[in-house]
C-alpha cells in the first residue's frame, strides 16, 4: 500500500466542556446534552449515538437545567435567569425570556408538555405556558426562603416537589402553596454540616418523593405524610442527579465520585406483591462529578465534569446484541474542529474562543517503518486569533494555500488574509462581511483558495468570489422552498465544478457551481451523513454514514458507482460495522485515484477499491507487528488497510503523496487539565 | 452389562444315566480343562475350547462313584471316592481306575474340596474335615461325629479367606437349617442356626454364597421364588456358642410359578446371581441372570430339552446339562452401567459433541446416600430401588433395635457393625437416626450405659446431624465425651450455638490429664506443634551462632527471644487444641453466639484467647496467612472469634491481671493495623505520583515525524 510520513500531532490542547445537563427524548429516541460552556448538543440514539446537532455555547449562558416539552420543543434555563427554547430545525436559539427570578436552577416540564416550571435564586417557583411559538409566564408559587435547586412534577400534574438547601417541599399545583416541608437530616456521617442541600427530587405516581443530596444521601419521603420513609447512604460526597425510568421501577443516581448507582424496584421475596427499593448494580464509568442522569428504557446515560457522556445499557433491557448492547463513551465531538492547508503545511485548532494556527515542522532523513525521524525543524505556533465577545465559535477553516482564514460565531462572520513574508505573517481582516454568513456550520474554501462556500444555520449556500484583499458575493443556493433544515456539511470538488451539501436529517445535494443551480440529490439514506468528500478526476461523491456505511456516489453519471454498489451487495465486515465513533473526514490520494482515505476517533483506514472486498471470514484489522513475508501476503488481500496506531484521532489528512498529518488527543492529557476529582482512599476503611 | 453368549456342547458320550444328573463338574489344574463327575461310573476330563474330552475314566461294574472328583492343585492328580468310603487317586496318566492308589476310609465321605492354594480337604457326611494328607496318612483314622443324628449336610463349600481356607456347608433337621463354618487353620467350628425371614417358608431348594473379607455371604434359593441372603462372619466372635443369624430378602420372584421342583443357583460375581429353573411340566428350562444391586433380569435363554437342575460356574463359563450332553454357556460381565441395569441406553446427544458419560457409578451414589448424582436416570432407579429393597433393612434394624432394647454395650456393637457391613438403604438416614434415639433412650434409662463406640461408628456414617438426634450432643456433654463431642462438632452441619458454647466450656474446663487419657486425633495440630519444635531449635541456634560479639548480641535478641518465646509456645496441648479447632469450624451466627459466650469463666475466656492469638501469630508467620497441617482454622475464624469473645466478655477480661499482656498485645496489633493502613495511603499518593512520571515518560513528544507502512 505505501510507506507514509507521519507528522504526528499532540499538541491540539483541546478540552471539551464538562456535562452539566442531559435530557432524553423519549418520542424522538433523542439525547439533549448541554455543557459547562453553554453548548447543547443533540445525540440520535437510534442512529448509532450520532451527535446530529449542536448549538454553540455563549460565555454568559450557563445552562443549569434542560428540558423536553410539548413533543420534540428543547428549553433550557440558566444562571443568567433566562429561559431559551431551541429552534432544532435552523440550529439557532429561538427566543429567550427573563424569568425575573434571578438565576435560574432547575426547570422542569409538566407531565402533558404544556407547562414549565422553573425554581430561581430568590426561592420563587415560577409556572410558564407553552404556547405554539413561546412560552407565557403564569404564576408564582409561595415563596421559599432559599433557592429552589431540584424540581419534579407528580405523573398526574397534581403536585410538585422542590429540592432547597435544607429541605424539599410538595406544593399543590392548583393552589400554588406547599402542602409539606420535609426537613433532610444534615449530618453527614455524625457530623452536623453547614448545609444540605438537595440536588435532585423525583416525584412517583404513588406519592413517594425521592431526594439526594451533598450529604450523600438517598432518601424516600411519602409526600401524603411527608414523612421519611427510607433512607440509603450511599456516598461520602455529594448525590448530584437523580432520573427515574418511565415505568417507575427503576432510578439512577450519580454522585461526586464518579459513580453512578441504580435502584430497582424489586419484590422483598420472589412470591409476595411488597416490593422495594433496592440499591442494584454500582457503575464507575467516570472519575469525576457525575452531574446529569438520564434514564433511556434501555440504558442509563450519565455526564459531569470529566467530559465524558456514557451510555450505559441495561443489558436486561436489551433483546438483541446491536449497537445497543454496547457501552458507550463519547468525549469528542462527531465533528471536524481542524482544517488544514495542504501547500503551506498549516493546521488550524478550532477552540471554544480561539484558533491557533501552527506550521508543520519538517525532516531530511528516511526511515522504515517505525521509526520515529528526527526532525529538522520543529513544528511553530505561527498564530493565536481571539475571538471578540462571549459566543463560542461555531466553524472555521483555512484555505488550501494558506493565505485566507475564515471563522463564523453566532452573530458575526470573519475572513482574515495571510500574507508571508520569510518567517513573519501578517494577518488582514476584510471587512464587511455581510452579515447573513454569520452562524455558519461549515466553511469550506474551494481547492485554488479563489472561493468560499458557507453552509448557513438557514438552508442556504453561499458562494463568496475571494479577490486580492477584498470579495465579492457570488450567487446563494436557497434551500427548497418551506425547509429551513440547516446545512451542516459541505464538499467541494477539486476541479472547482460540483458542490455537495448535506443537512442534519438525511440527504445529500449536488449543485453545479457553473450553471450555479442544484444539479440533483442523492437518494435519500435513513441515517445522517458524518462525512462527505468529492474524489478529483472522477468527481465521485464519498459519503460515510452514521451507521457506518460508505457510498460512492458517481456525480457526472448520477448513480451508485460499480464499487459502491459492490460493497452494498457483500456488506461491510461485521467490525466495520461494530465501530462506535463516526468517520469524521474522508480525503484522496491524489496520484492513486483507487485509494480512500477516511478516519474515526480510533482508526484510519485506507480503501483500495481495485482490492477485493474483505468477507466476514477474513482479518479485517491486521495485527500490530508483522512476523513474515506470508503474512504481508496474505493481509494485503483485501481493501480496507486499516491502522489503529493514533487514538484518540482527531484528524488525519493527506498532505502529498507520501505524507500524512494525524491529529491525536490522548484523553491523559484531557484529565490533567481537569480539576482533581474526589480522592478516595484505596486502603483500609 | 452381563450376557450370556452362544451355547455349544461338550461332546462325547451321553451323560446324566443315573437318577440326579451329574455328581460334578470341577476345575482342573489346566485353566480350560475340567473334570466332569456322572453319577453312574465315569469322570470325564473335558477340554472346554475344543468342546472334547481328553480322557475318561470308570469304575468298575457294581461300585457307584459318591463323590464329584476333583484335582489336587499341588500335585496335579485326581480324586474320587466310589462307595462313600474308597478314595481313589490318579493322574492322566493311569488309564484304569482299578489299578490307581486307593485308600478306605471309616467313614463316609459327603464331599472333597480342592482349592487353589491349599491341599483339598474332605468332608464327611457327619460334619467331620481332614487335610488330604493327614488322611492318607492314616486312611483307617477314627472320624469323629459332629452334626446330630439327624441333620444331613445339604450343601459346602470351600473359600480362601486371607489366604487360609474356610468351609462352610449347610445342613437340615426337621426343616430348620444350620450353616457350619470351619475355619480350617484354627480348626474352629461355629455353627449358626439360619432363622427364617418374616415371611419366609422354609423350604430352601438351594444355596449358595460368595465372601467378602469379613463374611460370607450366603444365599439361599426359597421354594417361594424368592432369593435370601444371610451373613455369616468369617471370624466368629464367640465360637463356643450357638449363633443365629437372619435370612433377608434379597431378590423377590425371581422363579416364577409355585414350587418348580428343581432350582439351581450360582453366584456370579459381586452383583449377578444365575439362575436354573426348571418345570415339571414343560420340558422347557430357563436359565437367567439377575443383577442383585439393581434388581433386575439381565438375560436369560430357555433351555428345551431340559436340564437336571444343576449348574456350576467356574471361570465365565456356566455348566450345565442340557438333555444328554454337557452345555457350555459363556457368560461375560462388563462393567455393571446404570443406563444398561436399566436396559435403556438412549444417546440424547449427538455424536459430535463431547460425550458426558451417562452412566452413574452406583458404587459411589450408593455410599454417599442419596444425594450427588443429579441425572435422571438415577432419580428413577432410586425410586424403584425404595420398592424392592426396603425390607431387608427394615428388618435388620427391627433386629438391631431390639438388640438395643436389652442387651450388652459389646454385643449392640457387634450387631451394629453387622447392621453397618450390609448395603446402606434409601432409608438409612432415618434407620440410623432411630437407633442412636433408642440408644441415647436406653441411655437416660440406665445411667451406667453409654455405648460410646456405637456412638462414635454412628456419626462416622456422615448421614447424622444436629436435628436428626438432638440428645446426642447432650448425653456426651453430661459423660464429658469430648472424643464424641469433637465427632459431633466436625460432622454435624446444625449444631446450635448454644450447644457450640457448652461445648467449648467442657473443652476448657476438662483436665490435661483426662484429656492425655482420651484418644483424640491430634494430626490436626500436629502441623504446628512440629513447627513450633523447630523454630524454638532454630531460635536456639542462632543465638548460639551469633555468639560473635556476645554482649551487644545479646541485648539485641533478649527482648525478641522472650517474646518469640512467649508466642511460640502454645498455651494449650494439642489434644485440646485439636478439640478447640473443632469449635473454632464450627458454623454460628454472631447474635446467637454472644449471649452464650458471656456464661464462659473468666480464666477460660482468658486461655482461650490467648490460644487464639497464638494462632493468629502462627498464621501471619507465613505469606499466605495459613496454618499447616489437614483442615486448619482459617485466619477469618480466628480472628472473628477473638472480636467475638472480645465483645463478649471485655469488661470481665480487662478486669483480669494474667488477661492484661494479652490485651496488650492485641492493642499493639490493632494499633500497628491502622498504622499500615494510613502508612498505605500515604504512599499511594507517592506512587500515583511515580506512575504519573512513569506514563510521561512513556508518552512520545507532542509532535513529530513517524514512518508508517501500510500493508
Amino acid at each position: 500500500m505505501g510507506e507514509f510520513r507521519v507528522h504526528r500531532v499532540r499538541f491540539f490542547n483541546y478540552v471539551p466542556s464538562g456535562i452539566r445537563c442531559v435530557a432524553y427524548n423519549n418520542q424522538s429516541n433523542r439525547l439533549a446534552v448541554s455543557r459547562t460552556d453553554g453548548t447543547v448538543e443533540i445525540y440520535n440514539l437510534s442512529a448509532n449515538y450520532f451527535q446530529e446537532k449542536f448549538f454553540p455555547g455563549h460565555e454568559s449562558r450557563a445552562t443549569e437545567a434542560l428540558c423536553w416539552a410539548k413533543g420534540q420543543r428543547l428549553f433550557s434555563a440558566g444562571l443568567n435567569g433566562e429561559i431559551i427554547e431551541y429552534d432544532l430545525q435552523a440550529l439557532h436559539i429561538k427566543y429567550s425570556m427573563d424569568a425575573f427570578g434571578g438565576p435560574i436552577w432547575s426547570m422542569t416540564a409538566s407531565p402533558s408538555g404544556s407547562q414549565l416550571l422553573i425554581g430561581c435564586e430568590d426561592g420563587s417557583v415560577k409556572l410558564f405556558q407553552i404556547t405554539s411559538d413561546k412560552i407565557q409566564f403564569e404564576r408564582n408559587f409561595d415563596r421559599q426562603k432559599s433557592r429552589i435547586l431540584s424540581l419534579s412534577w407528580h405523573p398526574s400534574g397534581t403536585h410538585i416537589a422542590a429540592g432547597s438547601i435544607d429541605y424539599v417541599s410538595v406544593f399543590d399545583v392548583k393552589s400554588g402553596s406547599a402542602t409539606h416541608k420535609m426537613i433532610v437530616d444534615r449530618r453527614y456521617m455524625g457530623v452536623s454540616k453547614r448545609k444540605c442541600i438537595i440536588w435532585g427530587v423525583a416525584f412517583l405516581s404513588d406519592g413517594t418523593v425521592i431526594s439526594v443530596d451533598s450529604a450523600g444521601k438517598v432518601q424516600l419521603w411519602d409526600s401524603a405524610t411527608g414523612t421519611l420513609v427510607k433512607s440509603h447512604l450511599i456516598a461520602n460526597a455529594d448525590v448530584q442527579s437523580i432520573a427515574v425510568s418511565d415505568q417507575e421501577d427503576s432510578f439512577v443516581v450519580g454522585t461526586a465520585e464518579g459513580t453512578v448507582f441504580h435502584f430497582q424496584l424489586v419484590s422483598v421475596t420472589s412470591s409476595s406483591n411488597e416490593k422495594q427499593w433496592v440499591r442494584t448494580k454500582p457503575f464507575q464509568h467516570h472519575t469525576h462529578d457525575v452531574r446529569a442522569v438520564a434514564h433511556s428504557p434501555t440504558a442509563l446515560i450519565s455526564g459531569g465534569t470529566d467530559t465524558h457522556l456514557v451510555i450505559r445499557p441495561l443489558m436486561e433491557k436489551v433483546e438483541v446484541k446491536n449497537y445497543d448492547a454496547a457501552l458507550r463513551k463519547i468525549t469528542f465531538p462527531h465533528r471536524c474542529l481542524i482544517s488544514c492547508s495542504k501547500k503551506r503545511h498549516l493546521l488550524l485548532f478550532q477552540f471554544a474562543h480561539h484558533l491557533e494556527l501552527w506550521r508543520l515542522g519538517s525532516t531530511v532523513a528516511t526511515g522504515k517503518n517505525g521509526d520515529i525521524l528526527p526532525l529538522s525543524k520543529n513544528a511553530d505556533h505561527l498564530l493565536q486569533l481571539k475571538t471578540k465577545g462571549p459566543e463560542n465559535i461555531i466553524s472555521s477553516c483555512i484555505s488550501p494555500c494558506g493565505s485566507w482564514i475564515a471563522y463564523s460565531t453566532a452573530s458575526r462572520f470573519f475572513l482574515y488574509r495571510l500574507s508571508y513574508e520569510h518567517e513573519n505573517i501578517s494577518l488582514q481582516k476584510v471587512p464587511k462581511m455581510p452579515a447573513f454568513l454569520r452562524s455558519a456550520l461549515q466553511i469550506l474554501f474551494s481547492e485554488d483558495s479563489t472561493k468560499l462556500f458557507v453552509a448557513s444555520n438557514q438552508g442556504s449556500l453561499h458562494i463568496i468570489q475571494l479577490l486580492e484583499g477584498h470579495f465579492k458575493h457570488l450567487h446563494t443556493f436557497q434551500p427548497r422552498s418551506g425547509t429551513v433544515e440547516a446545512m451542516c456539511l459541505l464538499a467541494v470538488s477539486p476541479d472547482g465544478k460540483w458542490l455537495a451539501a448535506s443537512g442534519t436529517s438525511a440527504g445529500v445535494h449536488i449543485y453545479s457551481l457553473k450553471e450555479l443551480k442544484a444539479y440533483c440529490t442523492v437518494p435519500a439514506y435513513n441515517f445522517p451523513v458524518t462525512a462527505l468528500a468529492i474524489a478529483p478526476n472522477t468527481n465521485n461523491l464519498v459519503i460515510a454514514h452514521s451507521d457506518q456505511q460508505v457510498f460512492e456516489y458517481s456525480i457526472p453519471d448520477k448513480q451508485y458507482t460499480e464499487w459502491s454498489r459492490a460493497i452494498q451487495k457483500q456488506g461491510f465486515h461485521h467490525l466495520w460495522l461494530q465501530r462506535d465513533t463516526p468517520i469524521t473526514h474522508i480525503s484522496f490520494h491524489p496520484k492513486r485515484p483507487t485509494h480512500i482515505l477516511l478516519h474515526d476517533a480510533y482508526m484510519f483506514c485506507i480503501i483500495d477499491k481495485s482490492l477485493p472486498l474483505p468477507n466476514d471470514r477474513t482479518l479485517l484489522y491486521s495485527p500490530v507487528s508483522l512476523t513474515n513475508e506470508s503474512d504481508v501476503r496474505r493481509r494485503t488481500a483485501h481493501a480496507f488497510k486499516i491502522s489503529k496506531k493514533y487514538k484518540p484521532l482527531l484528524f488525519m489528512e493527506l498532505l502529498d503523496e507520501r505524507t500524512l498529518v494525524a491529529v491525536e488527543r490522548p484523553l491523559d492529557d484531557i484529565i490533567a487539565q481537569l480539576p482533581p476529582p474526589i480522592k478516595k482512599k484505596k486502603f483500609g476503611t | 452389562m452381563a450376557a450370556l453368549e452362544e451355547e455349544f456342547t461338550l461332546s462325547g458320550v451321553p451323560l446324566g444315566a443315573g437318577p440326579d444328573g451329574l455328581l460334578g463338574v470341577e476345575p482342573s489344574d489346566k485353566t480350560d480343562q475340567f473334570l466332569v463327575t456322572d453319577s453312574g461310573r465315569t469322570v470325564i476330563l473335558y477340554k472346554v475350547s475344543d468342546q472334547k474330552p481328553l480322557g475318561s475314566w470308570s469304575v468298575k461294574q457294581g461300585q457307584t462313584i459318591t463323590c464329584p472328583a476333583v484335582c489336587n492343585f499341588q500335585t496335579g492328580e485326581y480324586i474320587v471316592v466310589h462307595d462313600d468310603k474308597v478314595l481313589r487317586i490318579w493322574n492322566n496318566e493311569d488309564v484304569n481306575l482299578d489299578k490307581v492308589f486307593k485308600a478306605t476310609l471309616a467313614a463316609e465321605v459327603y464331599r472333597i474340596h480342592s482349592i487353589q492354594g491349599t491341599e483339598p480337604l474332605v468332608l464327611f457326611k457327619k460334619g467331620a474335615v481332614r487335610g488330604l494328607e493327614a488322611l492318607l496318612a492314616e486312611p483307617q483314622q477314627k472320624i469323629e461325629t459332629v452334626i446330630s443324628d439327624e441333620e444331613m449336610i445339604k450343601w459346602t463349600k470351600i473359600f480362601m479367606v486371607f489366604k487360609h481356607p474356610v468351609l462352610i456347608f449347610i445342613t437340615e433337621k426337621h426343616g430348620n437349617y444350620f450353616a457350619y463354618v470351619q475355619m480350617c487353620n484354627s480348626r474352629i467350628l461355629s455353627r449358626y442356626t439360619l432363622l427364617p425371614g418374616r415371611e419366609e417358608k422354609p423350604v430352601i431348594q438351594s444355596f449358595t454364597a460368595s465372601v467378602d473379607r469379613k463374611f460370607i455371604l450366603l444365599m439361599s434359593l426359597s421354594s417361594d421364588g424368592c432369593i435370601y441372603e444371610t451373613l455369616i462372619p468369617t471370624h466368629p466372635s464367640d465360637p463356643e456358642k450357638n449363633q443365629v443369624v437372619v435370612r433377608s430378602l434379597l431378590l423377590k420372584a425371581v422363579v416364577s410359578g409355585n414350587a418348580p421342583n428343581g432350582v439351581a443357583l450360582s453366584v456370579l460375581d459381586r452383583d449377578h446371581v444365575a439362575v436354573l429353573e426348571t418345570s415339571p411340566s414343560a420340558p422347557k428350562d430357563c436359565l437367567s441372570i439377575w443383577n442383585i444391586k439393581f434388581q433386575t433380569l439381565q438375560a436369560s435363554k430357555e433351555l428345551l430339552q431340559g436340564t437336571s437342575g444343576q449348574l456350576w460356574y467356574y471361570r465365565e463359563n456356566l455348566f450345565m446339562l442340557h438333555g444328554k450332553f454337557l452345555t457350555v454357556i459363556p457368560y461375560k460381565c462388563k462393567m455393571s452401567s446404570l443406563a444398561g441395569a436399566l436396559g435403556k441406553l438412549k444417546h440424547i446427544q449427538d455424536p459430535g459433541t463431547h460425550a458426558v458419560p451417562h452412566f452413574v457409578n452406583w458404587e459411589t451414589s450408593q455410599e454417599y446416600g442419596l444425594g450427588s448424582q443429579n441425572s435422571e436416570q438415577s432419580r428413577i432407579l432410586r425410586s424403584r430401588k425404595v420398592e424392592v429393597s426396603l425390607q431387608p433393612a427394615v428388618s435388620a434394624s427391627t433386629q438391631l433395635l431390639l438388640t438395643i432394647k436389652n442387651d450388652t454395650e459389646k454385643h449392640i456393637e457387634v450387631e451394629l457393625r453387622k447392621f453397618l457391613a450390609i448395603k446402606q438403604t434409601p432409608d438409612f438416614h432415618t434407620v440410623i437416626g432411630d437407633i442412636v434415639t433408642r440408644l441415647l433412650g436406653r441411655c437416660k434409662a440406665e445411667p451406667s450405659f453409654y455405648p460410646r463406640n456405637c456412638l462414635m461408628q454412628l456419626i462416622q456414617t456422615h448421614v447424622l446431624s444436629y436435628s436428626l438426634c438432638p440428645g446426642l450432643m447432650e448425653v456426651a456433654l453430661e459423660k464429658t465425651d469430648v472424643q464424641t463431642l469433637q465427632l459431633c462438632l466436625q460432622q454435624f452441619p446444625d449444631v446450635p450455638e448454644s450447644v457450640t458454647c457448652a461445648c467449648l466450656k467442657i473443652l476448657m474446663c476438662i483436665s490435661d490429664d483426662s484429656l492425655q487419657e482420651t484418644d483424640i486425633s491430634a494430626e490436626l495440630v500436629f502441623g504446628y506443634s512440629d513447627t513450633v519444635q523447630d523454630e524454638k531449635m532454630e531460635g536456639q541456634t542462632e543465638i548460639m551462632e551469633n555468639g560473635f560479639n556476645p554482649k551487644e548480641e545479646n541485648c539485641n535478641k533478649e527482648k525478641p527471644k522472650g517474646t518469640t518465646e512467649e508466642t511460640t509456645l502454645s498455651p494449650v496441648t494439642p489434644k485440646r487444641a485439636a478439640l478447640l479447632n473443632a469449635v473454632l469450624h464450627s458454623a454460628y451466627s454472631e447474635a446467637f453466639l454472644l449471649p452464650h459466650l458471656k456464661d464462659i469463666p473468666a480464666q477460660h475466656v482468658t486461655l482461650f484467647l490467648q490460644y487464639l492469638y497464638f494462632l493468629y501469630l502462627k498464621c501471619s508467620e507465613n505469606a499466605t496467612m495459613t496454618l499447616p497441617g489437614i483442615h486448619p482454622p482459617t485466619l477469618n475464624e480466628i480472628m472473628d472469634w477473638i472480636c467475638l469473645l472480645l465483645d463478649a466478655n471485655f469488661t470481665v477480661v480487662v478486669m483480669i491481671p494474667e488477661a492484661k499482656r494479652l490485651l496488650i498485645n492485641l492493642y499493639k496489633f490493632v494499633k500497628a493495623q491502622i498504622s499500615v493502613y494510613s502508612e498505605l495511603n500515604k504512599i499511594e499518593v507517592s506512587f500515583r505520583e511515580l506512575q504519573k512520571l512513569n506514563q510521561e515518560k512513556n508518552n512520545t513528544e507532542l509532535y513529530s515525524i513517524e514512518v508508517l507502512e501500510l500493508f
